[in-house]
């Protein structure tokens, strides 16, 4: 996993409340492989209609947007299906840090697992992120995560939350697992204990 | 002089919590044992990571799966699968589950069936357990007194290597349905008035345990379809203490403790994980039964719900200017209009199934409604049991019959028509009243129109080729 620095890119605006992972990633898609990317699945009825071609009024087809990193949604974005593939979409894409006023819960922990920061703002932050970037398409927006700090494109700066250890694993680019190996012995203690005093 | 100290109230998810957790991280996270691990054939990707880092399943004997996702539900050979990819995801399941020595309901095993249909069917599902798969509606076997929530797949892996999840705790919710349910009102009507109510991002950060009269009368089945819906109104998991209700359910199946000293310690310790009645929630939400009608999602969102015997809402009446907008999408996508009667919408599928309705009392409840009657001229209607079990058992009441007669297709169990990752898919612009859980934008296929329902409501619309009144029909038998 890559590792997390302060991060400035271009943002994408998203509007629209109850954003769900089969919009991100429809359903029909979860059986490719991940080797081949689902950067190319990311919203994809939204992107192309029914022929293949692009949907000259969605998003993130303006050209200004096309090449954002940062995805600002608003209320329970990425509601739904537990499906991981749709944070693979959004992380294949490009975005590394995705910004909403509350997230679907499993969404949430799947980003921090592949690299993608889930930023939590309140909805007054959201939605003025959203005019502001749809005001001035391709405005940027800066994430320090060590500050645990959000600037958006008017300088006005937010401060957000994330737990330590998702933190810590974010900036080392390192993984939750192999610290879980590490504590297999009290796992096994558990287990003992447990079968002595339902024995 | 002082009092002894008393131990302070629990909730059951703080008990459960308190039973699972191995050890605690400085920032408040816990390593939580997981008792149950349940998979499907969307689990290729978790085998992949696990054989990447060289890693086996910690704990086979207490993984079991099926395949759901990706079976087509006309037909029981993995061979057949038409499509390469489904038959890989099928395939994957069924090498790495024999590879590891995971017990497996495979396709041609009459056992076979939606994962949270036959986990309380095979009596895996016990109280008191954590249980986890990657699926959000993993929530659904919380109504048997589990903590019991869906997962990503990474999770999933380490589940598999480990047996445990990191985990912060969820704040807790009580949600109260107190009264009487009125003629006609089902479990599936319950959990839409829920969420109608605390609307689809209501419970975020929560477990919700269900309580209340109407809660603690509805059957196991029902219960399993509340608890199923939770995920929809946001929640982490939802749970409903164990009773009678359950030990009845679960004694004598497959995999519950045997009868006697082992069944008998086992009600013991399931009877204490109730939450104390002084346990405090961090929140808690009453309705009354007796105000819930038959329900009908209308708009691609669970808030998106009204009574039968509404009317499709105007944008314009909405509160703020981001649900007008939302719900002038919704309305567009689906092809209404503001003011038409809920009850004049034409359908042109119906679909009785799904991990939600896809039980034998969910197939009693359609087929009631459907006896004697016929599928109205123009609608393709599907009944897909939620198991091989539950379709055994209800041919062995006759109830494929009434179901064929009237023109229903029957067929065999999977996910089938609720996401259409096996291709099975309603067309695009066509109308369908479903059982599911889900209304959302291309959930049932691309340009798919989904309405939600109880199975009764289902049965109705595929009768009178339209979103009907359930309660009108059974006035008349």
């Amino acid at each position: 996993m890559e590792s997390f620095e302060t991060f400035r890119a271009p943002a994408l605006p998203f509007a629209g409340i109850n954003v769900d992972t089969d919009q991100i990633l429809p359903a029909r898609f979860l059986s490719k492989p991940r080797s081949g990317g689902f950067g190319q699945y990311l919203f994809h009825d939204l992107r192309f209609d029914e022929t293949g071609a692009e949907r000259s009024g969605f998003v993130l087809n303006q050209p200004a947007f096309r090449n954002t990193r940062i995805l600002v949604g608003e209320e329970n974005f990425a509601c739904g299906s537990s499906r991981e593939n749709a944070v693979w979409a959004i992380a294949d894409y490009g975005y590394r840090v995705v910004v909403a006023s509350s997230f679907g819960d499993i969404f949430f922990s799947n980003s921090l697992k592949n690299g993608l920061l889930p930023v939590v703002l309140p909805a007054e932050a959201t939605t003025a992120l959203i005019a502001a970037l749809s005001r001035e398409p391709g405005a940027t927006i800066e994430v320090d995560l060590e500050a645990q700090r959000l600037t958006g494109p008017d300088g006005v700066t937010h401060s957000f939350d994330i737990d330590p250890f998702s933190k810590h694993c974010l900036l080392k680019g390192i993984d939750e697992l192999d610290y879980t190996l590490s504590q297999m012995d009290k796992v096994d203690e558990f287990e003992r204990r447990r079968a002595e005093s339902e024995g | 002089m002082i009092p002894a100290p008393r131990p302070a109230a629990m909730t059951m998810l703080d008990k459960i919590w308190a039973q699972h957790s191995i050890l605690e991280r400085a920032d408040g996270q816990t390593l939580l044992y997981v008792d149950t691990h349940l998979i499907h054939d969307g689990y290729a990707p978790a085998f992949e990571f696990l054989q990447a880092r060289q890693l086996r399943p910690r704990s086979p004997k207490q993984t079991f799966g099926t395949p759901d996702h990706y079976v087509p539900t006309d037909g029981r050979i993995v061979e057949r699968i038409a499509s390469a990819e489904r038959r890989d995801m099928v395939q994957s399941l069924v090498e790495n589950s024999n590879d590891y020595g995971i017990t497996l309901f495979e396709l041609a095993d009459r056992r076979q069936g939606i994962v949270h249909v036959i986990g309380p069917e095979q009596g895996i599902s016990q109280p008191g357990m954590t249980i986890v798969c990657a699926d959000s509606h993993t929530s659904t076997h919380g109504a048997l007194g589990a903590l019991a929530f869906g997962v990503g797949m990474t999770q999933a892996t380490q589940v598999l290597a480990t047996q445990t999840l990191w985990q912060r705790k969820p704040k807790s919710m009580r949600i109260f349905v107190e009264g009487e349910l009125g003629f006609g009102v089902t479990a599936k009507d319950v959990i839409l008035a829920i969420i109608r109510k605390i609307g689809p991002a209501g419970a975020v950060g929560h477990v919700i345990e269900y309580a209340g009269s109407a809660i603690r009368s509805l059957s196991m089945e029902g219960r399993l379809t509340v608890c199923n819906m939770s995920i929809e109104a946001g929640a982490r998991a939802g749970m409903i203490a164990p009773d009678e209700t359950t030990f009845a359910y679960v004694r004598g199946r497959n995999y519950a403790p045997p009868e006697g000293d082992a069944w008998d310690r086992a009600v013991e310790r399931w009877s204490k994980i109730a939450s104390d009645a002084d346990a405090v929630f961090d929140r808690e939400v009453t309705l009354d039964a007796g105000d819930i009608a038959p329900m009908v999602t209308w708009g691609t969102s669970l808030e998106d719900v009204a009574p039968i015997d509404g009317h499709v809402p105007d944008p314009d009446g909405a509160a703020t200017a981001e649900r007008r907008e939302g719900m002038s999408k919704a309305l567009a996508y689906m092809g209404l209009s503001p003011g038409t009667a809920l009850s004049e919408i034409r359908v042109d599928r119906v679909f009785i199934g799904s991990c939600t309705n896809g039980r034998i009392e969910d197939l009693r409840s359609a087929a009631a409604v459907v006896k004697g009657r016929s599928v109205h001229p123009g609608v393709e209607a599907w009944v897909v049991p939620g198991s091989g079990l539950v379709k055994e058992q209800a041919e062995s009441e006759g109830l494929d019959l009434i179901f064929r007669q009237a023109g229903f297709q029957w067929r065999d169990a999977g996910c089938s028509l609720c996401l259409g990752t096996n291709g099975e898919t309603v067309a695009a612009g066509e109308r369908c009243a479903s059982t599911s859980n889900r209304n959302f934008v291309g959930r049932q296929g691309r340009g798919a129109r989904t309405h939600l329902m109880s199975p009764s409501m289902a049965a109705a619309a595929a009768v009178t080729g339209r979103l009907a009144d359930v309660r009108q029909l059974q006035l008349g038998e």
